[in-house]
């Protein structure tokens, strides 16, 4: 299902995930969050950007166990923990983050 | 399996039997896809908290070989995930000194660090698993 953004058109697979992570673009991580009713704060572009980083330095998506830890170790304690990256990605922080920042989902999750 | 299979919550309300469990991995990273599977079920099963080791001999060593340039073989170069198992807990990684040696390889052409074994170390190795998977 292809997602729509300021009149061009990407290509997903089923479950809403970006084909080409080329054509990823802010505004594109913006129109996703919208369609799950998620306005995007600098706490989620936080995560998003640190999981972009992550990609373009190991060439696959955490596990969200793995990106919890990496978090804490880069941002603090009080951000790598279970419950402050399930407050802003209530669908899991690995599998929604990972989909607005235009990442395959993480291998291991269904 | 779902994301709240490898979280912290589920740690502490489980602990089940930790058996050690070996990856041997023997083929080159690509022309076959059996190096880029098995390094996809180290990930996922590292979520269930085992002990983990990975052996790369024969021409598997060449999996951690430095400078893999995959773009005129229109296929993804996946070796810089092997630095990525550190993040997973999976510190142990072995290789066959035997097999770095026929290759004209040593450990500073290597993207990780590791531990090199000889061929009788390594059965000994073997040896001692719960599980050997061999790739």
């Amino acid at each position: 299902m292809p997602i729509v953004v300021n009149g061009q058109s990407f290509e997903t697979d089923e479950e809403g995930y970006l084909t080409n992570r080329n054509d990823w673009n802010e505004d594109l991580a913006k129109e996703m969050a919208k369609v799950d009713n998620c306005a995007l704060s600098d706490s989620h572009w936080e995560v998003i950007n640190f999981l972009r980083e992550y990609y373009d330095e190991y060439q696959i998506a955490p596990a969200v166990r793995v990106l919890t830890k990496a978090i804490g170790k880069k941002l603090g304690p009080d951000k790598g923990n279970s419950k402050y990256l399930y407050e802003l990605f209530p669908y899991g922080p690995a599998k929604q983050a990972c989909k607005y920042a235009g990442l395959p989902k993480p291998t291991g999750c269904v | 399996m779902n994301e709240t299979t490898g979280g912290v919550e589920m740690d502490e309300e489980v602990s089940g039997v930790v058996k050690k469990f070996l990856y041997v991995n023997r083929k080159a990273p690509y022309g076959t896809i059996y190096a880029l599977e098995s390094l996809e079920v180290v990930l996922i099963a590292a979520a269930f908290d085992q002990d983990v080791s990975l052996v790369f001999m024969d021409d598997g060593v060449y999996q951690l070989a430095k400078g893999q340039h995959t773009k005129s073989i229109n296929v993804k170069n996946f070796s810089p995930t092997y630095r990525a198992l550190e993040g997973y807990d999976i510190e142990k990684l072995y290789v066959e000194k035997e097999s770095m040696d026929a290759r004209g390889l040593t450990a500073a052409d290597l993207i990780v660090p590791v531990t090199m074994l000889s061929t009788a170390e390594m059965a000994d190795l073997m040896e001692s698993q719960d599980v050997v998977l061999s790739f």
